[in-house]
């Protein structure tokens, strides 16, 4: 049953990929800003035989149909195409970028799970205390500082004061030889940009965990484990806990698209070299191979994190493989 | 016939090192001579899309590749020409023949020998082809280039041009390998990507995001040069994460642009800290507000003088450049060669734009304008709002249309503009920077570094013509002057201020500035104290 579901996501997932990769070609080439006209810029400037020279040298001179079904038959022969801006083929590219991007938004998801579930957990089982309104308060207030001045913040404070972690970059300059001293000073460099990115997510994660905690605590089925004398701990635990998560997995499937656009953000605070930076750069360059390999790359992310996040819905629980068999 | 100017290695050492001294900023004079060895760290910004030096002229590319190319050329702050690649040279009485001798124990990093043919291949066939500033000037005033020997180089031109002589600093004419491009394709050649140059640097490595490592090539042709170890470039895209990096010692030098003026200021003030302005000479970087004179309300001249008379150039210097500008006057620098001085002054007076702008017989629509402001930073977005405030006082209805950097480019080199900040490179002679912005003949589509405003003046097209064609320096500025005092009354464009941008670096890096493009160039001469 979960194979067949498994497929027919990922069925679904290949017909959005389609309408992506249409909506973003259309959507590319209508911004203005011409490639060749930057590029001739950027040699020191060109008369129009030139920049045309340019056009033609980038197929940029054909009927945007044509241009389409060029980058279309490429697309299934598996090739994201070339930069002629960069001079490297456009896979390659993102390839060597995606480790550092997963690596600090999966780093920055589990913190902002982590925290955002046991915040939540912790503000709707002891809610309207002290603790509660603290925890509230604090996620209030990380949900709504915008992300790049919490990362100056952190640079400020953990960086230039008290210099516990670097500012930027993911390895120093002079890059340790041995792995895992390879690995602690990636490390370092990873704490400052996945807390900032993470925190925010955190808050929504709390607020909504909070809810849903207070929510699955008046069920009937809670309040049958409280008069059978159960724990607190072990209700919480077995009861509320594994029921009250569910939304909060919901939104994350749905957040991760925007956990990578956010990365856009903390990529450029902190130079960490990764997918966004990427993003950002071609889009101001007008790198059109580029902006579609990228974003055509991000959709194929987060579709196959939404499948993961399907299937992972249903081992949590398991009344939604019933629901969806019936 | 070949003997009216002749320099030599030596002369011309002992000229920058007197230049060094006079005018450039306070070093380590603790000690006694260069210290050999340690790593420079410095900043690539934005981060290169390629390192081919010549096929794409961005000037973090020229930055990096500045250290492992070179050109025939370099040139002291006061613009006078030095050796680099040619050891001496020479330049025919009638202006026509420029000889180069050249290095005769340089070789590429690979350790292939460099020659003429590579010279001759880089400007007759290279260059040609992927350098369209080097292609305008090739096929307008050289009649042909050739070898003698392995050692010399000729370049023989059409008619006289005075400005050559400063056509081979390293963007103008980097010095490319032709065992590795001939036959190829230039644009994807691999080389582009892991660059082999004659240099003092080679190429190491590039961590694509993160940072470019070079090293000193032990087989220079310089003995007496090339004193570090390492150069790294970090890619830092962050403007406050610059300024960290810089305050954390983690970055060694910031040039030009790697921060805003207020930020440069206040690390200037710091104890260990040096800031210059100077090594900018040969650019000479001139801001103007461009107008678009096919239309009104730009076509009427009383509206142009209105825009000169309206903005306080002081106060933009002053308060939003932080001192790191100076007023312009007219379409040449004052650091560029036949500036003058003397040209009619627009001093601000807002009444006198007010009633400018009264005596046009424009109004309601045909005053409404709107700015297209130069995306690079909050220095370029306050020279902005500021203009169009002070051209609402005046009259006009002024609305700021923000963009990108390829909406602005695109926006300037369709014509599709009112009113637009820019900026332009002098490159150190008025025919190579200053004349491509007034000539008919360059009132061209495609780039946004041509005649986009649409000036046509064929007084101007021919002083300018006239100039660049004399080779008696006296003459030349008088055509000069006449054709800057005929530019200012025409307003053919509103100049604002000449960027002093600053060079900032540890009090322990010493010899960053040592030539006209500053830290672009070499950085051959620069070593670390201990």
């Amino acid at each position: 049953m979960t194979y067949r579901i498994f497929l027919t996501r990922l069925g679904n997932g290949l017909l959005v990929l389609i309408g992506v990769a249409i909506m973003n070609f259309t959507l590319v080439h209508m911004a203005p800003g011409d490639p060749a006209m930057i590029f001739a810029g950027e040699a020191g400037g060109g008369d129009e035989t030139y920049v045309e020279q340019l056009r033609e040298e980038m197929g940029l001179d054909k009927p945007l149909v044509t241009q389409f079904a060029i980058y279309a038959g490429d697309l299934l022969r598996g090739d994201l195409g070339y930069s002629f801006r960069n001079q490297r083929d456009v896979a390659s590219m993102i390839a060597e970028r995606i480790p550092a991007t997963l690596l600090l938004t999966m780093t920055a998801f589990g913190i902002a799970l982590i925290i955002g579930v046991v915040f939540g957990m912790l503000g709707g089982w002891f809610r309207n205390t002290l603790l509660d309104r603290g925890l509230m308060i604090v996620t209030l207030v990380l949900y709504a500082t915008p992300l790049f001045w919490l990362a100056m913040m952190f640079v400020l404070l953990f960086s230039v004061r008290l210099g516990w972690f670097p500012p930027f970059g993911m390895q120093s300059v002079l890059v340790p030889d041995a792995p895992l001293e390879r690995m602690l000073d990636i490390g370092r460099h990873l704490v400052l940009p996945a807390f900032s990115l993470g925190l925010f997510y955190a808050a929504t994660y709390a607020r909504l965990m909070r809810a849903s905690v207070i929510n699955v605590s008046n069920a009937d089925f809670v309040k049958t484990a409280r008069a059978k004398g159960v724990p607190g701990g072990r209700i919480l635990r077995v009861h509320v806990l594994r029921n009250a998560i569910l939304p909060v997995f919901s939104l994350a499937s749905v957040q991760i698209g925007q956990l990578i656009g956010g990365a856009v953000l903390t990529e450029t605070v902190f130079a960490w070299p990764g997918i966004g930076r990427l993003m950002f750069d071609a889009i101001l360059q007008r790198d059109y191979p580029v902006i579609l390999g990228v974003f055509l790359t991000t959709a194929l992310l987060v579709i196959l994190v939404n499948i993961a996040t399907d299937l992972l819905y249903r081992i949590v629980d398991p009344r939604i493989e019933t629901s969806a068999g019936s | 016939m070949l003997n009216k100017t002749s320099f030599t290695v030596t002369r011309r050492m002992a000229l920058l090192g007197a230049t060094a001294l006079l005018t450039l900023p306070r070093t380590t004079l603790a000690q006694t001579g260069p210290v050999e060895g340690g790593r420079l760290v410095l900043i690539a910004r934005p981060e290169p899309a390629t390192l081919g030096l010549g096929l794409n002229l961005q000037a973090p590319t020229i930055y990096v590749g500045g250290k492992i190319f070179e050109s025939l050329l370099t040139y002291t702050t006061d613009l006078e020409p030095m050796p680099s690649l040619a050891k001496s040279w020479s330049i025919s009485e009638d202006g026509l023949t420029y000889r180069f001798e050249l290095q005769q124990n340089a070789t590429w990093h690979d350790g292939t020998p460099f020659t003429s043919a590579d010279v001759v291949f880089t400007a007759d066939d290279m260059m040609r082809s992927s350098h369209p500033r080097w292609k305008l000037l090739a096929e307008t005033y050289v009649e042909r280039i050739e070898a003698d020997g392995d050692f010399a180089v000729t370049f023989t031109l059409r008619e006289p041009f005075s400005a050559f002589i400063y056509a081979f600093e390293l963007s103008s004419l980097p010095i490319m390998a032709r065992h590795i491009y001939e036959g190829t394709d230039y644009r994807t050649n691999p080389a582009n990507n892991a660059p082999i140059g004659t240099g003092p640097f080679k190429f190491v490595s590039w961590n694509r995001g993160q940072s470019i490592e070079l090293e000193r090539y032990e087989d220079y042709w310089d003995d007496s040069a090339a004193h570090l170890d390492r150069v790294t470039f970090l890619v830092i895209p962050d403007a406050a994460s610059r300024e960290t990096a810089f305050e954390q010692q983690m970055v060694d030098v910031l040039r030009p642009g790697d921060v805003e003026g207020f930020v440069a200021r206040r690390l200037s003030e710091t104890d260990d800290v040096v800031m210059t302005t100077m090594g900018e000479e040969f650019y000479a970087p001139h801001a103007f507000i461009q107008m678009n004179l096919r239309k009104p309300p730009f076509n009427n001249l009383k509206i142009r003088q209105a825009v000169m008379h309206a903005v306080d150039r002081n106060f933009i210097s002053n308060n939003i450049w932080f001192g790191m500008a100076a007023p312009a006057t007219g379409p040449v620098s004052s650091r560029t060669a036949f500036y003058e001085p003397d040209v009619t002054p627009y001093p601000f007076d807002i009444e006198k734009a007010q009633s400018l702008v009264a005596e046009s017989g424009l109004s309601g629509d045909d005053l409404k304008v709107t700015l297209t402001p130069l995306p690079y930073g909050q220095q370029w977005d306050r020279t902005a709002e500021y203009i169009a405030q002070q051209l609402t006082q005046a009259g006009l209805d002024v609305s700021i249309k923000g963009v990108d950097v390829s909406g602005w480019a695109q926006a300037l080199s369709t014509w599709e503009f009112d009113l637009a900040l820019n900026y332009t490179y002098q490159y150190a002679h008025p025919a190579l920077g200053v004349a491509r912005h007034y000539l008919s003949s360059n009132i061209i589509q495609g780039t946004p570094a041509a005649n986009n405003e649409g000036y046509s003046n064929p007084e101007a097209d021919r002083l300018f013509a006239e100039a660049a064609n004399s080779v008696d320096p006296e003459e030349t500025q008088r055509l000069y002057t006449e054709v800057q005092k005929l530019l200012v009354d025409d307003v053919a464009l509103g100049w604002i201020f000449e960027m002093r941008s600053p060079t900032i670096y540890r009090d322990t890096v010493n010899e960053v500035v040592t030539s006209a493009i500053g830290a672009m160039d070499t950085m051959k001469a620069t070593w670390k104290a201990a």
